[in-house]
């Protein structure tokens, strides 16, 4: 899916800029009072000039109560290849304007949008996602009168697909097989879902990353609930694996069952997260990838520890945090 | 315009109602149901309906020549969206000289809600030519 993604994105970027879109109507005063009215502005410069606020300049080509599909412009093409790939959320994050002088009264601008950056898949606070960069270009015939780069992530929001779980990826800040950890910040929605992490207080257990539960983790959630840690195993060959997963990487065989694990291991490495904030917690923590004295590697958390008393090799013990009836999280705990 | 770098802009307080979220969203010719049908935008996730980027934009640059003065021209506005910014929040608009140079200068402006920063952002401002 990574390599179909990148092939389109290369694909549409080396098209280059899409067809000229023009605006609906020229540059008119009613539209700017409209504005100015509404966002408030009272500097008296542009009804006597007649001249458009520059903030304005993307209004004028925006397209309606009742847009046309164009499969032709660029954002809309990468756009309707991650949808296909199930990232059918969008927010915005950046978007920076460049006026090279105020439009006037009268004037036609059209805009130009072509592909610059697409990168990803990146795991950030809302779902695993894409950032999607794009520049455009308005025009008053072959004058160029402003430039905008724009950048939108589009995700997949967390808990509505079935993300693999992510233990062994030393970035996720919090615990158990699939937490929705926070490694990019992210920001105001233009459409999608809107639950931003910095919409959020930093404390209440009500706010700790939900992990998705699939069928292949079930088990697991299962297990921490009821004070067990447990390790899926291959019905096959008998290879124990985590994160769990559908079938056996050494024999292929799709039967599985599980163990119920000492829980006792290893600091194999760990990290001290200071920023940025994670919801339901209190920085800085520690995060620890635990090898397990039956071999198999997790993620967690380690509770009340100074950080500087952490060492890598050091002995831990298992201990389960309840959230909440539906949640419970394996953390670690050292043993001194 | 007296200006330095580390001048404080006057603070600017913004009652986010809905209508102020609607007018502006119209005024913007967007129409996405997020920014004026509550219920939709409870559905798709979010508390209550939310300002657009062309009004954050919009009013980063007003914010900014409210300030600066008529006669400012603005180059450009670079933003980076935070926390949205709902129906019946109040948005604050601070900002900071944080370069000058002959010609004009840069203002840095964070407009805050309750729930973090909306948006930060940088505004080139010269005088007309």
């Amino acid at each position: 899916m990574e390599s179909t993604i990148n092939a389109a994105a290369e694909r549409i970027r080396a098209a280059g800029a899409g067809p000229a879109r023009p605006a609906r109507d020229p540059v008119n005063l009613p539209m700017i009072r409209n504005w100015l009215e509404a966002i408030g502005d009272r500097n008296p410069r542009y009804e006597q000039d007649g001249l458009a606020p520059p903030a304005m300049t993307q209004v004028w080509t925006m397209r309606g109560l009742h847009p046309a599909v164009e499969p032709a412009d660029p954002l809309s093409a990468m756009s309707a290849v991650l949808d296909q790939a199930g990232f059918t959320s969008v927010v915005a994050t950046n978007c920076e304007q460049t006026y090279h002088r105020y439009l006037r009264d009268g004037e036609r601008v059209e805009v130009r949008s072509r592909l610059v950056d697409v990168s990803g898949p990146k795991r950030t606070a809302l779902g695993e996602g894409w950032f999607v960069t794009t520049d455009s270009t308005w025009y008053v015939g072959a004058e160029a009168v402003a430039s905008m780069t724009f950048r939108v992530l589009k995700f997949r929001p967390s808990g509505s697909a079935a993300a693999p779980p992510t233990s062994e990826r030393a970035s996720a800040p919090v615990s158990g097989p699939a937490s929705a950890a926070t490694s990019e910040r992210v920001s105001a929605p233009v459409s999608g879902p809107a639950s931003a992490a910095s919409d959020r207080d930093p404390d209440p257990a009500s706010d700790v990353l939900r992990p998705v539960v699939t069928r292949d983790t079930a088990f697991f959630w299962t297990g921490t609930a009821a004070g067990e840690l447990r390790i899926q195993r291959c019905g096959g060959c008998g290879q124990l694996r985590h994160p769990p997963g559908p079938v056996c990487r050494q024999c292929g065989a799709d039967r599985k069952d599980h163990l119920v694990a000492r829980g006792t291991g290893e600091v194999f490495s760990f990290v001290v997260h200071h920023h940025p904030p994670v919801p339901g917690r209190r920085l800085p923590i520690v995060v620890a990838l635990v090898e397990l004295t039956e071999g198999v590697r997790m993620v967690g958390e380690v509770l009340g520890v100074d950080p500087a008393q952490v060492r890598i090799g050091a002995a831990v013990q298992v201990d389960f945090v309840r959230v909440d009836a539906e949640l419970t999280l394996p953390a670690w705990r050292l043993l001194s | 315009m007296n200006v330095a770098v580390g001048v404080v802009l006057p603070e600017l307080r913004i009652p986010v109602t809905p209508t102020f979220v609607i007018s502006t969203a119209v005024a913007t010719r967007d129409f996405q149901d997020v920014h004026h049908d509550r219920d939709q935008a409870v559905r798709r996730g979010s508390k209550d309906i939310f300002l657009n980027i062309l009004t954050t934009t919009g009013l980063v640059q007003r914010y900014v020549t409210d300030w600066a003065g008529a006669m400012a021209m603005v180059r450009s506005v670079a933003i980076r969206l935070g926390a949205p910014c709902y129906a019946y929040d109040t948005l604050v608009l601070t900002g900071q000289v944080a370069q000058v140079s002959p010609t004009g200068c840069v203002v840095a402006v964070v407009g805050r809600v309750a729930g973090g920063d909306h948006v930060t952002g940088q505004v080139e401002v010269g005088r007309i030519p």
